[in-house]
C-alpha cells in the first residue's frame, strides 16, 4: 500500500509541477482530487494517466489509503471523487448529509475476491461455509486436516488466517459476503495493511490463507476455486466469472461524487464508463461493468 | 576592558546600565531575548497543546461510551462491528508489553556490555569507531527494520523453529531490541563516563582487578544513569510503531509464547486512524489508546529524567 500512496503522491507532485510549468494554459487547468480504495488505486492511476491524452487540461491527483479513507474524505469534503470497494454505510451517508454533501454512487467495475493459499498447499476447492467457519467468530475449522489436506512445510497444521485492517473495503465486503451481516470475524487473524501485504505474507507462509482482490494475484500464490454450496459448482476467480456473476464473491467497485457529477467530473466518469475506460480496468484484472471488446 | 577596575569606575558602569541607550544593539538584544524565550517555552506549550488535543478528542468517549473496566480487562478490540462494537485494549496492551519486554531482555545485556566495553576497555581509534557505528545503528529508519522483519526474519523463524508463522513476539522483540540498543548504549556510556576517574584510581590502588573495579565501583556509582538508559530504551520500545506493525503479525491475541503473533497499541492507531471518520466512536477510541500511550511514555520518560537528575545533584 505504501507504494500506492507514494505513487499517488509522486503523481500528484508531477501533476502540480506540470500544471505550474504550463504557463499560458495554467488558468484553464483543473485538478481533480481522487482518493480511496486500495483495490481501485492502480486502475484509478491508469485512468488518470490515460485521460491526460483525452483532456490535457484536466489533471487528476490519485491516492490510495483504503475505502474508508476515501469515504471519510468525501464526508469531510476534501475530494472530488472517492473510490470505494464497498457501499457507503447509512451512518456515513448521514454524516455526509450533515456536512451538506449528497454522495452519488457510480459503479465502475467488478472485482472477483480471490482466496489465496501457499503454492505448496494441495487444496483445490473451498466452500463459502468452510470460509465462514475459518474466519467467523467461534471458528470451528482451525487446522488444515479438517479441510482434508495436509500442507507440506506446515507441520503444526494450524490455519494461519490473514485478514485486513478493520476499515478496509475488502475486509467489510468479505465479512458481508462470507460471514453474513451479523457475524463478526474471529479475533486473532493477522491483519495486514494492504492487499499486497496479504499476498506477500501468504506467499512466504505455508500455513496461511488470505483474501484480496484478484488483481493482486501473482504466480507465487495459489487460488482455490470457490463453491457456493458443498455440492455446487466450484468456480475459479477470473474476470469472466466475475462478469457473468458465477463467481460467489465478486463485488462492485464504486466511485462516489458529491451530488450529480457536472462539468469535468461528469466528462471523466463518462469516459471511464466508455469502451476505452472499461478496457483499461479489464487489462488491470478486474471485470468491466458490461462486456466490451478491447483490441 | 578597562585597565583598572576601581570602585568608582564600576559604579559609573552600573549607572550607565540603568539608563540603557536605546540604540540598534539594544533592540537586537531585546529581540533575541524574546526569541530565545519563545524557543525555551515552546517545548512546554507544545506538550501541553498535544495533551489538550488528544484529551479533547478522546475525553467525550471516555466519559460517555467507554467502560473503563472493559477497556483495561477485555481482549476484544472490535471497534467496527456493526451490531456490537467492543473496545477492549487488553490484548493490545499485552502485545506492546510483551514485545517491549522481550526487546529489553535482548538489548539490556548487549547495550550495557557495549557501554562498558566502549567506556572502560576500548581505547583510541577502536573506541571512536565503535561510538560512531553505534550511533549509525540509530540512524536506520524504522520502516527498514520492519522490512527486515517481514521479509528476512519471517521465513528464517519459520524454518529455524518450525512454527507456522514468523511474524510474532520473537521477531518484533529482536527488531525492537536492535533499535533500542544504540540509544541505551550511548546513554549508559555517558553515565559511566560521569563516574570520576579518582574512584577507579582509588580502587586500583587497593589492588582491585579491572573487573572488580567495574563491578564493585563503576557500576554502582553510575547506577542512576544506567537505570535511566534502560528506561529510555523502554520508552523507545513503547512508542515504536512502524517496525512493530510490520514484524509483530498485527493480530489481536493474548500471547502465551514468543511464537504468538500480537498487536501493539501504536500499530493499531497507525493502521486504523487513517480510515476512520473524524468524530466517530472508533476515532475517539483510537484517541483513548493515544492517551494511554502518552501517559505511559510520559511516566517512563519523567522517571528516567528524575533518575538522571538524581545523579547530577550528588
Amino acid at each position: 500500500m505504501k507504494q500506492h500512496l507514494l505513487g499517488g503522491f509522486v503523481l500528484a507532485i508531477t501533476l502540480v509541477l506540470v500544471g505550474c510549468g504550463g504557463g499560458a494554459e495554467r488558468s484553464s487547468r483543473v485538478v481533480l482530487q481522487n482518493k480511496g480504495s486500495d483495490t481501485l488505486v492502480n486502475v484509478a492511476q491508469a485512468w488518470a494517466e490515460a485521460y491526460k491524452e483525452v483532456n490535457p487540461n484536466l489533471a487528476i491527483a490519485v491516492s490510495g489509503g483504503g475505502s474508508g479513507t476515501g469515504i471519510s474524505s468525501m464526508i469531510n469534503g476534501t475530494v472530488d471523487i472517492a473510490n470505494s470497494s464497498r457501499e457507503m454505510k447509512d451512518k456515513e451517508l448521514e454524516m455526509a448529509r450533515k456536512n451538506g454533501i449528497e454522495p452519488v454512487e457510480h459503479t465502475v467495475g467488478f472485482d472477483a475476491m480471490a482466496i489465496f493459499v501457499h503454492p505448496d498447499n494441495p487444496i483445490e476447492k473451498i466452500t463459502l461455509a468452510q470460509l465462514a467457519e475459518i474466519y467467523g467468530e467461534g471458528a470451528t475449522i482451525k487446522t488444515w486436516d479438517q479441510l482434508g489436506v495436509e500442507v507440506p512445510g506446515c507441520r503444526s497444521g494450524e490455519i494461519i488466517r490473514v485478514s485486513r485492517q478493520n476499515n478496509s473495503g475488502t475486509y467489510v465486503y468479505f465479512k458481508e459476503a462470507v460471514l453474513g451481516k451479523t457475524r463478526d470475524y474471529e479475533l486473532g487473524s493477522r491483519d495486514m495493511h494492504g492487499s499486497k501485504d496479504v499476498v506477500d505474507l501468504v506467499e512466504h507462509t505455508p500455513c496461511a490463507i488470505g483474501y484480496s482482490g484478484l488483481a493482486y494475484a501473482n504466480e507465487h500464490v495459489k487460488m482455490p476455486c470457490v463453491a457456493k454450496q458443498a455440492d455446487g459448482a466450484c468456480v475459479a476467480p477470473s474476470v469472466e466469472t466475475a462478469l457473468d456473476r458465477s463467481y460467489a464473491i465478486a463485488r462492485p467497485l464504486f466511485m462516489y461524487t458529491s451530488g450529480e457529477p457536472e462539468g469535468a467530473v461528469k466528462e471523466y466518469l463518462n469516459w471511464i464508463l466508455s469502451d476505452e475506460g472499461q478496457c483499461i480496468i479489464a487489462r488491470k484484472g478486474y471485470a468491466p461493468v458490461a462486456e466490451v471488446s478491447c483490441g | 576592558m578597562e585597565p583598572q577596575t576601581t570602585d568608582r569606575a564600576r559604579s559609573r558602569r552600573e549607572r550607565r546600565r540603568g539608563e540603557d541607550r536605546r540604540d540598534r544593539n539594544w533592540y537586537i538584544d531585546k529581540a533575541v531575548q524574546a526569541l530565545v524565550f519563545i524557543g525555551g517555552i515552546s517545548g512546554i506549550l507544545f506538550i501541553i497543546g498535544i495533551f489538550v488535543f488528544i484529551t479533547k478528542e478522546g475525553y467525550g468517549f471516555i466519559a460517555e461510551t467507554l467502560d473503563i473496566g472493559e477497556f483495561l480487562t477485555s481482549p476484544r478490540w472490535r471497534p467496527t462491528s456493526d451490531h456490537n462494537p467492543t473496545y477492549g485494549a487488553l490484548a493490545l496492551i499485552a502485545g506492546t508489553t510483551s514485545v517491549t519486554g522481550l526487546a529489553m531482555l535482548v538489548s539490556v545485556p548487549f547495550s550495557l556490555g557495549a557501554a562498558i566495553y566502549i567506556g572502560e576497555f576500548a581505547k583510541g581509534r577502536t573506541r571512536e569507531t565503535l561510538k560512531i557505528l553505534v550511533e549509525l545503528l540509530a540512524a536506520i529508519p524504522s520502516v527498514v527494520w520492519g522490512f527486515i522483519g517481514l521479509s528476512i526474519m519471517n521465513p528464517l523463524i519459520i524454518k529455524t523453529f518450525n512454527v507456522p508463522i514468523g511474524l510474532n513476539v520473537l521477531n518484533s522483540g529482536l527488531i525492537l531490541g536492535l533499535m533500542a540498543a544504540p540509544i541505551m548504549t550511548t546513554i549508559a556510556e555517558d553515565a559511566l563516563k560521569a563516574v570520576p576517574d579518582t574512584y577507579r584510581e582509588a580502587a586500583e590502588a587497593l589492588g582491585a582487578t579491572k573487573w572488580q573495579v567495574i563491578y564493585r565501583v563503576v557500576l554502582p556509582a553510575g547506577k542512576n544513569g544506567l537505570v535511566a538508559a534502560v528506561l529510555l530504551g523502554v520508552g523507545r520500545g513503547f512508542g515504536e510503531t512502524m517496525a512493530v506493525l510490520m514484524a509483530s503479525g498485527h493480530s489481536i491475541n493474548l500471547p502465551t509464547s514468543v511464537f504468538d503473533s500480537v498487536r501493539a497499541l501504536t500499530a493499531t492507531i497507525a493502521a486504523e486512524l487513517g480510515e476512520t471518520a473524524v468524530g466517530s466512536d472508533h476515532y475517539r477510541a483510537l484517541f483513548t489508546l493515544g492517551i494511554l500511550l502518552f501517559v505511559v511514555t510520559f511516566v517512563i520518560n519523567l522517571t528516567a529524567d528524575l533518575v538522571v537528575r538524581g545523579i547530577r545533584k550528588k
